[in-house]
């Protein structure tokens, strides 16, 4: 128990459409409201636009669309993970950002064989917290948009 | 890697970039003391600074080389394989510096084969003295040599400048006003700088919200520094395009020796500055068109002296600035290109079919050498056919956001010109709104802004496309709003903004247009680059995000209208000449099922009409239009008035009257030849043409006019007569332009024409021969008397019968045209008088003949 007790992990997480999530801390950059977003006309339907931060482009992508998850009801209660990839900057919209969390490497159980498809292709494990399961996502398959060809609009 | 070592890498690069091009002119100009001194003292600089770094099988190269080239100088003739000797060893020691920089220590080998042929050729001279003093001062005469400056030379005025200075010593000169400062910090300035101009932009934002703010003076301040910034960081970065130039007289050399063609190349404007960035990426496309140029374009030395031609041929490359932008034209006086090469390829690519081909005119059908995968010549040479397409060169110039344009006249040759912005940083852009959102358009293809719904710029459909008419153009639209599927646009009314993407004009239609503003253009995300509608992202002075529109991705939203012709001065002689030939049809339907077509510059407006509001008052139907009464008048009697709903009508209108042709269905507008095949006796039909492979009735527009009003002018029927004679027509109002030809052409004649004085006389120095010219008195600049002063006082053009058309005939006027050389006087409505006065004068012509 003390060997697994020394690899913790902070994760970030956060809900939407219900469901908790997390990322590892070191992937997040930070976390902000998205204001003054640009809609992108022809973008896939989970690009939810473009907007400044701090000068920065940001491209904000809705996770519940990505997964094909119930829509939010009030569009503007969102929040959003900022996240680096490549030398661009993304930001991952969800309904509301929780806590962080000290999570033990040992705890996390591999994603069930029966999740959602879509779902289980960006999962990277799951914890049974109190009361609920947090899925953990792998952020560069949640980035990559063109892996699964229904996501892309015709 | 030592610093030492580093800058005599980056110096001997630069050096050896400098000697390709000089020894080039050396070969055409062994006798150029200059020259030969500037070529000597280069090699020279290399050998000196090579023993002082220790690297002896450089020094003993380059030794040697200068060996030779100070024999030169002193006079030994230079032949052919002396030059080339001389470039396989520069091309040596570009290999060993290659290594060099990669390893940073000078690699093993033998040069011993080099050394001794340059040894060889060194002797085979006179008995020279075993080696040139190397500080020896450049001979006398260079300096007498008048400065002949070419683009390579003036790409490298700084040395030439120095005079007979020995190198080292210029060198320390220059080091006193300049230092070498590493791209990658011009690179983070400029970015650093770019940020600034973005923050200036926001702040002034701010500023113009708050009236009476303390900040505005010390901003106004802040802004006239950015800007002053900008630029001289802006400057650090210019760079002669003649760096991009350097190796083509090398590549042109070697190409000449491979095909065996002789070819000279012209440089001019080499001075011309643009940012590094801009320039590095054209450098391949320029030399890839170079290399087309001259392995496509030149013919070789036998077929140009068959031709007439110089037994050499030039390629010409010149650049000069315009507004924001560089033009860089590369020019060759070969064989031009083969169209008809270009029309069968196209079929076989499936890029077109035959009949989309017809439709297109020669300058059209050139720019399908930009399609991927297209290559005329039959044997893909190792010269142009290396994979890398025209299509590579458009894709390069267009992504830095660039036009490239052709011209080819067949036996002449081809012009390629090159559009391309000054600096990619910072584009001015038009701010438009369409559906809500803003979006930038880069000015350098905005032609210009035309507020649509009002006066004559109303949107019209065709069907269901619609087109804008725009100073007797058809502008084909398109909706941005649509384009970018922000909602269904059913207003046709806004702001359309021309655009011109290379021979494509279109017109894209936005609610809004906003200002214009200076942007940064930052990468699009990778996420969203599979959208060709935009080419980046950039942020306003507000703060927000906005799209930045790339023209070539929405045109390709155009349909089949795509390919309309640009009225620019560029338009050459050839294109002309197609574009007369080709006619704007509007095709519809009335009464029976053959479909019928008039000219589409005869018709002001297509409109619909509600049937009730339809009168009818003596037997005539009339409608209240434009607070006028307006007649209108059915084709036939087959042809009726619908019973209810919407009547579509043609409307021609002249001189403030107005007539409506009643119509079943407007089916088409088609770009066409309009060759009447089939003259018809049946009134109000000319004939009949085959129009997009349909046969069709040409409509004689003339024969409803005085049936609409009676005095609009007289009609009687017109004797056709088949002669092959060509007409040339000369008229400022393209109403009667476009009322006549068909007439004349009706008759027998070829028909060409002309809008005014100055393009008749044009007209002449074509190709086409003419044999009678028929020509309005009243025009302005040059009127019908001008005219035809001119054509008597042109050799070839004097004795070209003219008939007059006036539209009163005085005894004054018939006087003065006999003085000037008018051969027949004839009223301007009298159309069977003309036909009857061309048939004369044209027996006059058979007989003479």
């Amino acid at each position: 128990m003390n060997d697994a007790a020394a690899k913790l992990t902070e994760y970030v997480t956060f809900t939407t459409a219900g469901q908790l999530f997390g990322l590892p801390i070191e992937r997040v950059q930070d976390v902000f409201k998205p204001a003054h977003m640009t809609r992108v006309p022809l973008a896939s339907p989970e690009i939810s636009g473009v907007l400044n931060l701090r000068g920065r482009i940001v491209t904000a992508i809705d996770l519940g669309k990505r997964l094909d998850l119930p829509s939010r009801v009030d569009s503007t209660a969102a929040m959003a993970i900022g996240i680096e990839s490549g030398s661009e900057s993304f930001g991952l919209l969800v309904d509301a950002v929780g806590e962080v969390l000290k999570l033990s490497e040992t705890d996390r159980e591999p994603t069930p064989i029966n999740l959602e498809r879509k779902l289980a292709r960006v999962a990277a494990g799951v914890f049974r917290l109190d009361g609920q399961l947090l899925v953990v996502l792998d952020v560069d398959r949640v980035l990559d948009l063109g892996a699964e060809p229904a996501a892309v609009a015709a | 890697m030592d610093e030492l070592l580093r800058d005599f890498l980056t110096e001997s690069g630069e050096n050896l970039d400098k000697v390709d091009a000089e020894l080039v002119r050396f070969e055409q100009e062994p006798n150029n003391g200059q020259i030969l001194g500037n070529i000597f003292r280069l090699v020279h600089t290399i050998k000196g600074t090579c023993g002082f770094l220790g690297l002896a099988r450089l020094e003993t190269l380059t030794h040697a080389a200068e060996n030779l080239m100070g024999k030169f100088r002193d006079g030994m003739p230079v032949t052919a394989e002396a030059v080339s000797l001389t470039l396989a060893t520069l091309d040596r020691i570009k290999a060993i510096l290659e290594r060099l920089e990669a390893d940073a220590q000078e690699p093993a080998g033998d040069d011993t084969d080099l050394i001794e042929e340059l040894n060889r050729l060194a002797e085979g001279g006179h008995p020279a003295p075993p080696s040139t003093p190397p500080d020896k001062p450049i001979p006398q005469r260079a300096a007498e040599r008048g400065d002949d400056s070419t683009g390579a030379e003036a790409a490298e005025k700084a040395p030439a400048e120095t005079g007979e200075r020995p190198a080292a010593e210029a060198g320390e000169k220059t080091a006193a006003h300049s230092i070498r400062v590493s791209v990658d910090t011009l690179d983070h300035l400029m970015t650093t700088v770019s940020e600034l101009v973005l923050t200036r932009n926001q702040l002034l934002e701010i500023v113009r919200r708050h009236e009476d703010s303390d900040f505005k003076v010390p901003l106004q301040r802040l802004s006239n520094v950015t800007a002053e910034l900008q630029e001289g960081v802006m400057k650090t970065r210019m760079q002669p395009i003649g760096n991009a130039w350097q190796k083509l007289p090398r590549v042109v050399r070697d190409l000449c020796a491979d095909l065996g063609k002789d070819i000279e190349l012209e440089m001019r404007g080499a001075e011309t500055e643009l940012d590094r960035q801009v320039l590095e990426l054209v450098r391949d496309p320029l030399t890839h068109l170079v290399r087309n140029c001259a392995d496509h374009g030149i013919e070789s030395p036998v077929d140009r002296l068959a031709a007439g031609k110089p037994r050499s041929g030039t390629i010409r490359l010149s650049a000069c600035h315009e507004g924001g932008h560089i033009i860089i034209e590369i020019a060759d006086d070969g064989r031009g290109l083969d169209i008809g090469r270009i029309r069968a390829k196209a079929v076989e690519l499936g890029l077109a079919s035959e009949a989309d081909l017809a439709a297109k005119s020669d300058g059209e059908i050139c720019n399908f050498i930009f399609s991927p995968g297209f290559s005329t010549a039959a044997q893909i040479t190792n010269i142009s056919g290396r994979g890398v397409g025209m299509d590579v060169v458009r894709n390069n110039i267009e992504q830095i956001g660039g036009t490239v344009d052709l011209k080819s006249v067949a036996g002449s040759g081809t012009t390629f010109t090159i559009k391309i912005p000054l600096t990619l940083a910072i584009v001015s852009a038009l701010v438009v709104e369409s559906g809500g959102e803003r979006f930038a358009i880069p000015q350098l293809s905005v032609l210009e802004v035309v507020r649509a719904g009002v006066g004559d710029h109303r949107i019209e459909r065709i069907k269901d496309t619609p087109v804008l008419r725009l100073r007797n153009k058809l502008l084909p639209l398109l909706h941005l709003k649509e384009v970018l599927r922000l909602g269904e646009s059913d207003r046709d009314s806004g702001f359309v903004v021309v655009i011109q993407v290379g021979n494509q004009v279109f017109g894209a239609v936005v609610d809004g247009v906003l200002h214009t503003e200076e942007i940064v253009i930052k990468p699009m995300s990778s996420k969203l680059r599979n959208i060709a509608a935009f080419s980046g992202t950039t942020i306003l002075g507000d703060g927000s995000v906005i799209m930045i529109i790339d023209p070539n991705g929405i045109a390709q939203a155009l349909g089949r209208f795509a390919q309309t012709q640009t009225d620019g001065p560029d338009l050459n002689e050839s294109e002309q000449t197609a574009s007369e030939d080709m006619v704007s049809l509007l095709v519809f339907r009335a009464g029976s099922q053959r479909p019928k077509a008039v000219p589409l510059s005869l018709v002001t407006r297509l409109e619909e009409i509600d049937c009730r509001r339809i009168e009818i008052s003596d037997g005539r139907h009339l409608v209240q239009y434009r607070d006028q009464l307006m007649p209108l008048l059915r084709i036939d009697t087959e042809s009726g008035l619908k019973k209810e709903g919407a009547q579509p009508i043609l409307v021609f209108s002249d001189h403030g009257r107005s007539m409506g042709l009643v119509v079943d269905e407007i089916v088409d507008i088609v770009e066409d030849k309009l060759d009447i095949e089939v003259a018809s006796n049946r009134p109000g039909v000319l004939g009949f043409a085959v129009i997009k492979g349909v046969t069709t009735e040409i409509v004689d527009v003339g024969h409803f006019l005085p049936q609409a009003f009676e005095d609009w002018f007289r009609r009687r029927d017109s004797h056709a007569m088949r002669s092959p004679r060509t007409i040339l027509l000369v008229d400022d109002s393209a109403f009667f332009r476009d009322l006549l030809a068909p007439l004349i052409k009706a008759a027998g004649y070829q028909v060409i024409t002309a809008g005014s004085g100055v393009e008749a006389l044009a007209a002449f120095k074509s190709d086409t021969r003419i044999d009678l010219v028929v020509t309005d008195i009243e025009m302005p600049e040059m009127d019908g008397f001008a005219l035809a002063q001119a054509m008597q006082s042109t050799p070839g053009t004097s004795g070209v019968p003219i008939i007059a058309l006036a539209a009163m005939v005085s005894d004054e006027a018939i006087e003065r045209g006999r003085a000037v050389g008018f051969h027949d006087f004839v009223a301007k409505f009298d159309r069977t008088g003309l036909i009857a006065a061309i048939k004369e004068q044209s027996a006059d012509i058979n007989r003479a003949a």
